[in-house]
């Protein structure tokens, strides 16, 4: 690598930093700035670029996770510097890259409709930009951290091909959050959508691993075609793809919308947001999009923490906070987002109250907070959902990062009745530690950032009128949350110590990765394991087998995400009501214009402002939530802990016989993959095979029976063809004699 | 069959041409081209020497010659001859490559018999 060329690099874009920094907003319009922004995806390609180069020069060493930790430090390092010399933090800039798409056509210079469409590789840096990047970035270098250690066994393997698409991915991101035009979203989505193909199916030897890269990338394209429709109608309704352009057009319809007067919005504009959210529905995982997630899990730990919890299925969400002002001119569109929301919250909640495997739980309450995201945006607190995807971003990869130290250090095992009382094996308490700070958050126990992120959309839902269904099931859903978080729990991390080994040494011989067996002679206690897990293996702590406790780089990441996992709870009292997060989303698109004058009279007398059983929302939610969160986790408790004496067995055992058909249910997913192979793929498998028989009959016979006339009648008068020169001349005399009493018997 | 009678032609022809031989009509010279080409047609197809069968040809080639010559003559014009110029001409071009390639056959097979070639059967 070129130290130098990078340097340089560097140095220029740091001068046009320099430079753009002293330039004022002059106008409306929003002014150049945000520079540092567009290191994050020279950084991320280069990465992506060097990690391939490792690949083809086979480097066997852990280079290509140093390279990525120090690129992605380094995007963060810009991203901070952005932020805290507060380019975009207050009204929006524009960091321009290149011109990338730029046609005019019709009569030149005339600014009408149609006449032209301009895409720049520019980055829109507002509040929303940087809260979204901070994280990304933040956690991408965390993750890739914890990943060089993660993936060690792969190293000379796929190591360089899991960092490459690492860096591909924030690369993505990048363009996807940063991006100042509808087409450059879409660029940075597709990206994504196929990073997290490529990282799904990281272990491409494994059948069902490539099924579920496969089924996440279809499911994806469902939701894309809806992105991709909601950007050609705003191109037709606006004559705009640029942000600027289009929020300012849709500003127009603003004020009529807050005032209720839906009938003054052109229906087209109205439809926009539907489409839109059919997009964001497929990326992040939502109602009826989001079986691919769960399967997701497939990937690499490391990548379901970072893709596929904290930051890509987050997309969705924001895409709908940025297109804001579209979603607020539609009738339905915000109803639907938070209904949709809820009751893939509450569904996903009791899929994983049923679930053993323990990344699939944290895969399906990932579903689960996804939709309390969404139910907040839909019930106008897009506040409340930023600062949940920016707790949830933190917890959610705190506890894949404990379930995958758990995987990596059991041999692959996941399922919840084969481990048990792991905070008491020596060297995991970073891990347990970890696990229990996560789950205390995403059950929502009192002050701990996910409890007042989670709140907030909570009140919200019962201040919006005509919402409180919404807050009532979400309500539910928090207490469902809090049993199935600390089922994990208090089966995995406390009770009687017992543990059995995973069967992941077969499955690395399943990948064919060269070289593994070296890298496990460097893990203490695992050559062990070895032999016994190739045995049945019963209760492995009794036989050979020591689970060998994470390193420094898992737990260093681990800590600091803990700790992250605390101390956010102070941005909630940074500032005014909702904290740093109202703060960030007041300065970008995502902020709620206030309603006009009359309607906030109307309000203001107590007609629209919803209660929560006669009480202020507000006010009471705090109490609610936390007694809800207690009785789950008190539930979970009863079930789980108290008096249970092995790993397999509990309380709730007895519990599912009673329940009976509805806990089998739950147990298969309430049978949603079973329906959809059966209403869509099964007929779908139909269609293509009849497809298939008329290509093969009908098509392909026409074009053979055209090439079999010609071999025929080829066949037949081939003999004619002897090759000797006698033939020729006997058939040219011949012909001449048949020509000549021809002639003759004409005259005569 | 009539000719068209051009009295400037009639002139040109018959001023520096030798008389014609006393009773010799069109149907003698035909006679002749016919019994020609019949031999070399003949010749064409019962030999096998490739040389042989090369003559033949030419043999063909100076039949339709005399009967060009004497249509011309009968038609007092010069169509025919121009045409049998142009013909004695190519034939010569044509006898040298022709030559050429029996040579190269030969070579490769060391025989002139037409019927060691048959690589063009279909």
């Amino acid at each position: 690598m070129t130290a130098t060329e990078l340097s340089t690099f560097t140095l220029t874009l740091a001068s046009l930093v320099q430079e753009s920094g002293h330039a004022a907003p002059a106008h409306s319009e929003p002014a150049a700035g945000g520079m540092a922004t567009l290191l994050v995806p020279v950084f991320t390609l280069l990465g992506t670029v060097l990690c391939g180069l490792f690949a083809a020069f086979k480097v066997k060493s852990k280079l290509p996770a140093w390279t990525t930790v120090l690129l992605l430090a380094a995007s963060f390092a810009a991203i901070v510097y952005t932020y805290a010399t507060g380019q975009g933090t207050t009204s929006p800039v524009i960091a321009h890259g290149f011109d990338w798409i730029s046609i005019t056509w019709g009569e030149f210079g005339s600014a009408g409709h149609g006449h032209g469409i301009a895409a720049n590789f520019s980055f829109y840096v507002d509040a929303l930009t940087l809260l979204w990047m901070l994280f990304v970035t933040g956690l991408g270098t965390l993750i890739a951290l914890y990943a060089s250690e993660y993936m060690s066994h792969d190293v000379g393997a796929g190591y360089c091909r899991f960092f490459a698409a690492f860096n591909l991915f924030v690369f993505s991101m990048s363009c996807l959050v940063m991006a100042d035009n509808f087409l450059l979203l879409y660029l940075g989505w597709e990206g994504v959508g196929l990073c997290s193909y490529l990282l799904i199916g990281y272990f491409y030897k494994k059948p069902s691993a490539v099924a579920a890269a496969k089924k996440a990338f279809i499911v994806n394209r469902i939701g894309d075609l809806g992105l991709a429709l909601g950007v050609f109608l705003i191109y037709v309704q606006f004559g705009s793809v640029e942000y600027k352009a289009v929020f300012a057009e849709a500003g127009r319809y603003i004020d009529a919308a807050r005032a209720g007067h839906f009938d003054q919005i052109p229906w087209q504009v109205q439809l926009i947001p539907l489409l839109l959210m059919v997009g964001a529905f497929g990326k992040s995982a939502q109602l009826p999009l989001y079986v691919w997630l769960p399967d997701a899990m497939e990937g690499p730990t490391p990548v379901s923490a970072l893709i596929h919890a904290a930051t890509m299925v987050t997309a969705g969400v924001y895409l709908v906070a940025r297109s804001y002002p579209l979603f607020l001119c539609s009738e339905t569109a915000l109803p639907v987002v938070a209904w949709v929301g809820t009751l893939t919250a509450l569904l996903a909640a009791t899929i994983g109250m049923a679930q053993f495997d323990i990344k699939r739980i944290m895969a399906y309450s990932t579903v689960s907070q996804l939709g309390y995201m969404f139910a907040g945006l839909g019930v106008l607190t897009s506040t409340g959902a930023a600062f949940h995807v920016l707790t949830h971003a933190f917890f959610k990869a705190l506890l894949f990062l404990c379930c995958g130290a758990v995987m990596h250090g059991f041999a692959g095992q996941l399922d919840l009745r084969k481990l048990s009382g792991v905070w008491k094996i020596p060297g995991w308490k970073v891990v347990s530690v970890g696990m229990l700070i996560g789950c205390a958050n995403l059950s929502g126990f009192p002050l701990t950032p996910g409890f007042f992120s989670k709140d907030m959309i909570l009140a919200e839902a019962f201040v919006t009128p005509g919402m409180a269904a919404i807050g009532w099931l979400l309500l539910l859903t928090a207490g469902l949350t809090a049993y199935y978080t600390f089922r994990v729990f208090f089966r995995v991390f406390v009770g009687p110590v017992e543990y059995e080994p995973g069967d992941e040494l077969h499955a690395h011989d399943d990948h064919g990765h060269d070289g593994h067996a070296e890298a496990h002679g460097t893990v203490h206690g695992h050559g062990d394991s070895h032999g016994h897990s190739a045995a049945t293996g019963n209760h492995g702590h009794a036989g050979h087998f020591h689970p060998h406790a994470p390193g420094w780089a898992i737990n260093t990441v681990l800590a600091i995400l803990a700790t992250l996992s605390i101390v956010a709870a102070g941005l909630y009292f940074m500032g005014d009501h909702g904290g740093w997060a109202a703060n960030m989303v007041h300065h970008s698109t995502a902020a709620l214009p206030p309603a006009p004058a009359d309607h906030a009279a109307e309000s203001g007398a107590g007609h629209a402002h919803g209660s929560f059983l006669g009480m202020d929302p507000h006010a009471v939610m705090y109490y609610v939530s936390a007694v809800v969160g207690f009785i789950g986790i008190g539930v979970a408790f009863w079930l789980h802990f108290a008096g249970r004496t092995t790993a397999a067995t509990s309380r709730a055992d007895a519990l599912v016989p009673k329940l009976g058909a509805v806990a089998r249910a739950a147990q298969h997913k309430w049978y949603v993959d079973e329906i959809y192979d059966f209403l869509l793929v099964k007929p779908l498998w139909v269609l293509s095979h009849i497809f298939h028989l008329i290509d093969a009959l009908l098509v392909d016979g026409l074009v053979d029976f055209a090439g079999w006339v010609p071999r025929t009648v080829g066949k037949v008068i081939r003999p004619a063809q002897s090759g000797l020169l006698h033939g020729y001349a006997i058939g040219m005399a011949g012909g001449l004699a048949v020509l000549l009493l021809i002639v003759l018997l004409a005259v005569t | 069959m009539s000719a068209t009678f051009d009295p400037l032609m009639v002139t040109i022809a018959q001023a520096g041409a030798p008389a014609p031989m006393a009773g010799a009509t069109l149907a003698h010279y035909l006679f002749v081209s016919a019994v020609m080409f019949a031999l070399g047609l003949i010749g064409f197809l019962t030999r096998r020497n490739l040389i042989i069968m090369f003559l033949c040809t030419e043999l063909m080639f100076q039949a339709a010659g005399i009967a060009l010559i004497a249509f011309s003559r009968f038609h007092l014009n010069h169509t025919g001859e121009t045409f049998v110029i142009f013909v004695l001409t190519v034939a010569a071009a044509e006898a040298a490559m022709a030559l050429a390639l029996v040579v190269l056959l030969f070579r490769r097979r060391e025989s002139l018999d037409a019927e060691q070639w048959d690589e063009m059967s279909g």
